[in-house]
């Protein structure tokens, strides 16, 4: 029961004729329980990937397993919400099994409880995000896939929502994969970090990080990523796009 | 307020008209209005405006839900488009009154002839219209319904529906306009009572406030259908959107 993702290749073609090579073969799992974290630079084919393990595409080489019935949470890059369904309905059409309780709790903590009843059009983007995630919350999901779901919101809320991630992820045996640019965000919520190289994309390193979360302080974190970008550069010399890679990252 | 004075404008305008024409071509309004009553009260008023209002009603709705379902198809479905395209721009171009003359023929004259030539007329505006909603709805949408594993009939129901509702709105809006005329026709030419047949007596007596007279009740029907029924089934869809200043 785990989410074992083998992609021997993935070939793009162009409006223009041309075919294009968006992923080299990767190979990954992710356990029950566990995070894990695919950093790499914009355009490496990041989203392809997302899109081939969530089972929207299926014109690839190779082999994705998931647990046939697994439920699965997304939070898309950008919130996709139903525009004409108020908040309340946005998550309730996604989880219909919720209980009332635990849609009151989620939405407290989100700090969404003012906002029930609005339309997606008139929220900020930071308040649209939380929705997103209220939603791939609430569906209980055996597969979390979280897309960037952290980027454009305050330090103090991603903070936050970072330690919901943390907590749902502890609560029960879910597999989450997180994608994102900041290494700090992995850091503190990964169990595993795959660095992945530029288009087309290949993992580079594969990064366990073996402190259990709650007991990762600043200075852990520090230490942690301290030895990464040690390590992930050393790595990376002579390597072809490694530099903007690094760079990406940082 | 702004409605009324424009309703008081095109009555003036009228009434002036008709004093400058002379009132065999054009009555004035307390004319029409005298020949309203006496229609009404003889109650044939009314048997010729059920008769059309229920053609109008019977050919829009079986026009409406075919059209939309093969406009669907036709958008969602790549073969489906392509065999129904020919067919499609056949009907879009086919004048009205060969589609009413021709079923008339086939059909013999008849209440389900006159309809099925009203519904074929509006049909393919109709599939168009739904085409292009379909081929316009958003993928991004679909793949978060297939990810959260939506069940098909709740998909699309909150996801697809609310999207083709405008679509929706402008093929029913336009549609009703385009029955309206062509039912005329219909009547016309091959039915025993309706505003068509009315008028077709009207023209052949040329009875010009008669002529009026039906003509008009049935534009204020249509008026009232229009803002009773199709307009707030419009601001119910598009609640969600931003009001426009």
């Amino acid at each position: 029961m785990q989410l074992e993702v083998d992609i021997t290749g993935k070939t793009f073609r162009s409006a223009a004729g041309g075919t294009h090579e968006v992923l080299a073969p990767l190979r990954f799992a992710v356990c029950p329980g566990e995070v894990g974290v695919l950093i790499g630079p914009s355009g490496c084919g990041k989203s392809t990937m997302l899109r081939i393990i969530l089972g929207l595409d299926s014109d690839f080489q190779g082999r994705v397993s998931r647990p046939p019935q697994a439920r699965i949470g997304m939070v898309f890059q950008e919130p996709r919400l139903l525009p004409w369904r108020s908040v309340e309905q946005n998550v309730r059409l996604a989880a219909p099994d919720v209980t009332d309780a635990k849609l009151s709790e989620l939405f407290r903590i989100l700090e969404l409880e003012a906002h029930r009843s609005h339309f997606p059009g008139e929220l900020s983007l930071g308040l649209a995000r939380r929705v997103a995630l209220a939603r791939a919350f609430a569906v209980e999901p055996d597969l979390l896939v979280l897309d960037e779901p952290l980027a454009s919101l305050d330090d103090a809320l991603a903070g936050r929502l970072r330690d919901e991630i943390a907590t749902l992820v502890a609560s029960r045996p879910v597999m989450t994969l997180l994608v994102t640019h900041s290494l700090d965000d992995a850091i503190r919520l990964g169990d595993r970090l795959f660095f992945l190289s530029p288009r087309p994309a290949r993992i580079m390193h594969e990064v366990p990080i073996a402190i259990p979360r709650e007991a990762r302080g600043d200075a852990e974190i520090a230490a942690i990523k301290a030895s990464l970008v040690h390590r992930t550069q050393n790595g990376q010399d002579g390597e072809h796009g490694g530099e903007r890679a690094s760079r990406d990252i940082s | 307020m702004l409605r009324l004075f424009s309703f008081t404008l095109f009555l003036a305008i009228w009434w002036i008209a008709a004093l400058l024409v002379g009132g065999a071509k054009l009555p004035s309004p307390p004319a029409v209005l005298q020949v309203m009553i006496a229609e009404a009260s003889s109650g044939a008023l009314f048997l010729h405006l059920g008769a059309t209002l229920a053609r109008v009603a019977l050919s829009f709705v079986l026009a409406m839900s075919l059209g939309s379902a093969i406009g669907y198809l036709m958008g969602r479905v790549k073969l489906a488009d392509r065999l129904g395209d020919p067919w499609l721009i056949l009907l879009l171009n086919l004048p009205a009154l060969v589609v009413i003359v021709l079923a008339y023929i086939w059909a013999g004259l008849t209440e389900a002839a006159a309809i099925a030539a009203i519904a074929i007329n509006k049909l393919p505006t109709a599939i168009v219209t739904l085409r292009e909603g379909t081929r316009a709805l958003d993928r991004s949408l679909d793949e978060m319904a297939t990810v959260f594993a939506m069940p098909r009939w709740r998909a699309f129901r909150h996801v697809v529906l609310p999207q083709l509702s405008p679509y929706i709105a402008a093929s029913a809006r336009s549609g009703l306009s385009l029955v309206w005329k062509i039912v005329l026709v219909a009547e016309l030419l091959g039915r025993p009572n309706g505003v068509g047949f009315e008028i077709g007596v009207a023209f052949q007596l040329f009875d010009t406030p008669r002529l009026l007279a039906y003509s008009l009740t049935f534009a204020a029907v249509v008026l009232v259908i229009e803002t009773l029924l199709v307009q707030p089934f419009e601001a119910r869809a598009t609640r969600w959107r931003p009001r426009a200043a």
